[in-house]
């Protein structure tokens, strides 16, 4: 018989065995900004931890630390080492797809637990630019409302995308958004299509 | 030592009995369907009707009592959709009887059904469960009423292995003049179960928890009891389900049945010191663990521990590399946001939730294995508390 394959990729299940970059002393280590995200009441946490090379506005290391599953795990091990060298402004700019295509895919119900380490990482360059008088340099993610009967926001709708909705009923049914006057199903529409090209990789 | 693949996730399923597997592999080619009347057909009639009474005679029931289901959720189903019966001459159908009374940590198959029943107008109440899994007797005294037409609360939980007072739940329920059914799955063949000191009205088996076959269940239906068939059409199960009768399955029920009706008593003291064993060397090995479900009344082969700061889907995943099954009530490793309905049920704070491992033995499981498991266990555990946000804050 033959063997039953891994649910993930072998970058994954690597990453996964030998997670790279784990904030092993949370009080000793002297960071330049640092970014916590998550809820353990909802199963998962992120901590990610940043020093800069302020003259060359680089990221000299980078270091973490979650209560996450497998998924979160690898990709924020394999996020880690991407980072390093990387100009401030092109690692905010990462997303949750290019740190799947570096593990080769995630199981699409996994790629919500993936994004936990690129969002730890934001807030932390943004701490940085707050710690160093850079507000300026501090890109805001506002949330902003799309459904106005039933109140629901873009971001929410980005959350529904990543837990699984793929049309717009499926978001209709995750979020109640478009289920008032439905004047916003063409903007919702757009949005589910761009957060589906955002997060996950082409078929 | 460093086994292959270590199997302790006997509660999702088992493997197959070598007398089963036997048995099934020399009735493979009796293919005549047991309506038939010529020989073909007769000869699988004969050993349909000889399962139906070995499965009988191990609860305690009479063969015409029992009604072979495609699997322990269909027999739950069938159960629970009669209560919306529009037929005169269903019991359920009296003026004025429009609730039924189920348990908050039951089988996906029970809730869904219920709440399918809600929607259709029929009202749901919830029996709730204290830290142990255990329902609650006076809780149910105080929702039983005239109105009520239907209880049904499991036997035992997949999840913690928390057994219920099924005795004194029947009694109660009867008190009040309504039907109980008792969700038994996870139950029969590893406890003894007889529905006639029981005092229940129905109940639900599954071949395939007992080192049967996949794909075929049982109920019991106490004779005289309401009943309303969910698949129509056909004279079989003596109308009670329609469609050809899955000899195949059937016979190899039968067969899983007469194996623990041989040997469930000697698999029990088995299981009790592997459990044990299991136990003490995680205690010994492991801080800051919780074990979960009732400290007595628990099924012998099943424990739920929790591993403070560690998250359940990476423990599960990290144990699979090691060659060991088991499994979880971790969000993550269902694909939604929230941990097991079970473990939410008895209070368990959200971190011990996210961190549940269900490890549910079986026959063919050994003190090796249990001696290997408890070499494996702290290393994962620690490599997955080192990195986790949760765990030191908490020692600080």
């Amino acid at each position: 018989m033959t063997q039953a394959s891994w649910a993930y990729t072998d970058t994954v299940k690597e990453h996964f065995m030998n997670p790279r970059n784990i904030l092993m002393d949370e009080d000793g280590y002297k960071e330049d900004g640092k970014g916590v995200t998550g809820n353990v009441k909802c199963g998962d946490e992120m901590i990610v931890v940043i020093k800069v090379d302020k003259e060359k506005g680089i990221i000299a290391d980078c270091k973490w630390k979650t209560f996450g599953c497998a998924s979160a795990i690898a990709s924020t091990s394999v996020l880690s080492e991407m980072v390093k060298g990387m100009k401030l402004d092109d690692a905010y700019n990462l997303s949750a797809k290019d740190i799947n295509r570096e593990l080769g895919g995630l199981p699409d119900h996994k790629v919500h637990c993936s994004v936990l380490g690129d969002k730890a990482l934001r807030m932390a360059i943004n701490d940085y630019y707050v710690r160093n008088g850079m507000e300026d340099k501090i890109k805001k993610e506002e949330e902003r409302v799309v459904c106005k009967c039933m109140n629901v926001t873009d971001q929410e709708i980005e959350h529904a995308v990543l837990e699984g909705a793929r049309t717009f009923y499926e978001l209709q049914e995750m979020t109640k958004v478009g289920t008032g006057c439905g004047e916003c199903e063409q903007e919702v529409t757009q949005l589910l299509e761009a957060y589906k090209t955002k997060h996950f990789c082409e078929v | 030592m460093s086994p292959k693949e270590i199997y302790m996730d006997n509660n999702a399923t088992t493997p197959i009995h070598p007398e089963v597997k036997k048995v099934m592999i020399e009735t493979m080619d009796v293919f005549g369907n047991p309506s038939s009347l010529h020989a073909s057909g007769r000869q699988a009639r004969q050993l349909v009707e000889e399962a139906r009474e070995e499965v009988a005679s191990f609860i305690g029931a009479s063969p015409e009592e029992i009604m072979f289901a495609g699997s322990g959720s269909e027999a739950n189903n069938t159960v629970l959709s009669a209560v919306t019966c529009q037929r005169k001459q269903c019991a359920y159908h009296q003026e004025g009887v429009n609730e039924i009374i189920t348990s908050t940590i039951e089988h996906p198959c029970v809730l869904e059904a219920s709440k399918c029943l809600q929607e259709r107008g029929v009202n749901v109440l919830y029996l709730g469960v204290d830290e142990y899994g255990k329902v609650s007797l006076e809780q149910l005294r105080d929702l039983l009423t005239e109105r009520t037409g239907l209880v049904s609360v499991m036997m035992a939980n997949n999840e913690i292995g928390t057994v219920q007072d099924i005795k004194g739940i029947a009694e109660i329920v009867h008190e009040r003049g309504a039907v109980f059914h008792t969700d038994a799955v996870q139950a029969v063949g590893k406890i003894p179960v007889n529905v006639r000191e029981l005092d229940v009205d129905f109940l639900t088996l599954s071949g395939h928890k007992m080192y049967g076959p996949k794909g075929i269940g049982a109920l019991y239906v106490k004779k005289g009891a309401p009943f309303c068939p969910l698949i129509r059409g056909g004279h079989q199960e003596r109308g009670r389900r329609a469609g050809t009768e899955n000899t195949l399955g059937i016979i190899g029920l039968g067969k899983a049945i007469e194996m623990r009706s041989q040997e469930m008593k000697s698999d029990e003291k088995h299981l009790l010191e592997l459990k044990a064993a299991l136990k003490k060397g995680i205690e010994e090995n492991i801080p800051d663990v919780l074990f979960v479900g009732h400290p007595i009344d628990c099924l012998p082969n099943t424990l739920n521990v929790s591993f403070e700061g560690a998250e359940g889907e990476a423990i599960i995943l990290y144990l699979d590399l090691e060659g060991i099954a088991v499994s979880t009530g971790s969000a993550c490793a269902s694909g939604s946001l929230d941990p097991s309905h079970v473990i939410l049920a008895i209070g368990l704070p959200a971190e011990c939730a996210h961190g549940s491992i269900r490890i549910s033995l079986g026959r063919e499981n050994t003190m090796e294995e249990i001696a290997y498991m408890i070499d494996v266990f702290p290393r994962v555990i620690g490599k997955i508390r080192d990195m986790s946000t949760v765990y030191k804050r908490r020692l600080q």
